[in-house]
């Protein structure tokens, strides 16, 4: 079946099988920051925006982006650049597997909430697993982050 | 994994219908998320995202949550947010991510009638009505232990009463499945107990909210008559009798929380 979709701001036009998952879809173009972790839409890797949704690649028929606008990791780097610097600098980076898919759920969380708490940050980021690394480097990493960029966190609940 | 021929989009509920039973191994597409999860070979895939059934709609005397809205939509609905101490929101909370949350649909959840299914278990514990494209407009008790019959659930009815309402699960890890789902519900002074992840289907322990609805004081009397009237089983995630004492604890949660 053909889908036209735009993918990054870049138009792709492409014939592919109904039953293609989209993360599949994604890698086959050669966005490889989409990454394949649990593929029981449990870890949150395969994290990619559907009109500005987080979502699982891995549980999404490429099919049915048809249409509609797909933004993965290479679609944002300046902001996911920007990002990692903060990852980085609290050592909160160990294999980087996980890192893509949770990079892009922290971003798309600094659009979503205002403010959060270190609660609802948690909450946010609760569906994206990280084996090696550990969470609290990442969550002072957050922290640091929405401080000193728009958006900002709560201190007093930290 | 699964495998597909043909997906459509139909532009009518009439003809998803029709599509839909044309075929046995023709299949509602919900949120994927569990579908994908077997290996069955389908023949045409049903995506009912063109027919407006995303939203969710606050009338005078219901609610009414369209069967291609996500749980994410629930969790930040303002209107769910406000009736029955957002026992739907909490109900739906803990369900892995937010990405997984973006994705799952209240048809596939409700439909599909899971064991594990916090939504499910929150829903019985209110007046809910489920509308199926053929079936009419039926209690979601009653389609609960129906069987399942080809039919597309097109909208979730839920009456908007004062009711007061508690759900609380016990869960290995924070996005895990639940191990027990319990929702309480009270309405003037009739109680509802339901009870999921057993781990069977929810359902509703009849004689222990009836009991708790004649005295209410007689929260433990309750707790044992739940336990007693409805199966509990085994699985990977806890054992009946682990199960039977997590139902007596989370029986008496949500109705001191109710209480309070």
């Amino acid at each position: 079946m053909q889908i036209k979709c735009t993918i990054n701001n870049r138009i792709f036009v492409e014939d592919i099988q109904v039953d293609m998952l989209l993360i599949d879809f994604l890698r086959h173009l050669g966005f490889l920051s989409v990454k394949r972790g649990c593929d029981t839409a449990n870890c949150g890797l395969c994290t990619v925006w559907i009109d500005n949704k987080t979502v699982l690649s891995c549980s999404i028929l490429a099919v049915s982006v048809n249409e509609k606008h797909v933004t993965t990791l290479e679609g944002i780097q300046d902001e996911a650049i920007e990002f990692g610097k903060f990852i980085a600098s609290e050592g909160a980076e160990q294999c980087g597997y996980c890192s893509p898919g949770f990079i892009m759920n922290v971003l798309a969380m600094k659009r979503e909430l205002v403010n959060p708490t270190e609660d609802s940050i948690k909450h946010y980021l609760s569906g994206n697993l990280c084996r090696c690394t550990g969470y609290m480097g990442q969550l002072r990493a957050i922290k640091k982050f929405l401080n000193a960029t728009r958006g900002g966190c709560l201190s007093e609940s930290s | 994994m699964f495998t597909l021929k043909d997906y459509i989009v139909p532009e009518s509920i009439e003809e998803a219908s029709q599509l839909l039973n044309q075929n046995r191994n023709n299949v509602i597409l919900g949120g994927l998320l569990w579908l994908k999860m077997g290996n069955k070979n389908y023949n045409k895939g049903i995506d009912l995202s063109k027919l407006g059934l995303n939203t969710i709609i606050e009338n005078e005397s219901s609610i009414e949550i369209g069967c291609m809205v996500t749980l994410r939509q629930i969790e930040i609905s303002k209107v769910l947010n406000t009736y029955f101490n957002s026992l739907l929101v909490k109900s739906v909370k803990n369900i892995v991510g937010v990405q997984f949350r973006n994705c799952a649909t209240v048809g596939g959840s409700v439909y599909s009638r899971f064991g594990f299914s916090d939504l499910l278990t929150a829903l019985l514990a209110l007046d809910t009505h489920v509308h199926l494209f053929h079936g009419g407009v039926i209690p979601l008790e009653e389609f609960i232990n129906m069987t399942y019959k080809k039919d597309i659930l097109i909208k979730i009815i839920i009456n908007k009463d004062t009711r007061k309402a508690s759900y609380q699960s016990h869960r290995k890890s924070a996005t895990d499945l639940p191990v027990l789902a319990v929702a309480i519900s009270r309405y003037n002074s009739h109680w509802k107990i339901s009870i999921g992840a057993r781990p069977n289907k929810a359902m509703i322990a009849l004689k222990s909210s009836e009991l708790l609805s004649h005295r209410p004081d007689q929260i433990e009397s309750a707790c044992n008559q739940a336990v007693s009237e409805m199966k509990f089983g085994t699985n990977i995630r806890g054992s009946a009798e682990y199960r039977r004492e997590l139902a007596k604890v989370l029986i008496r949660r949500g109705v001191e929380e109710i209480c309070r």
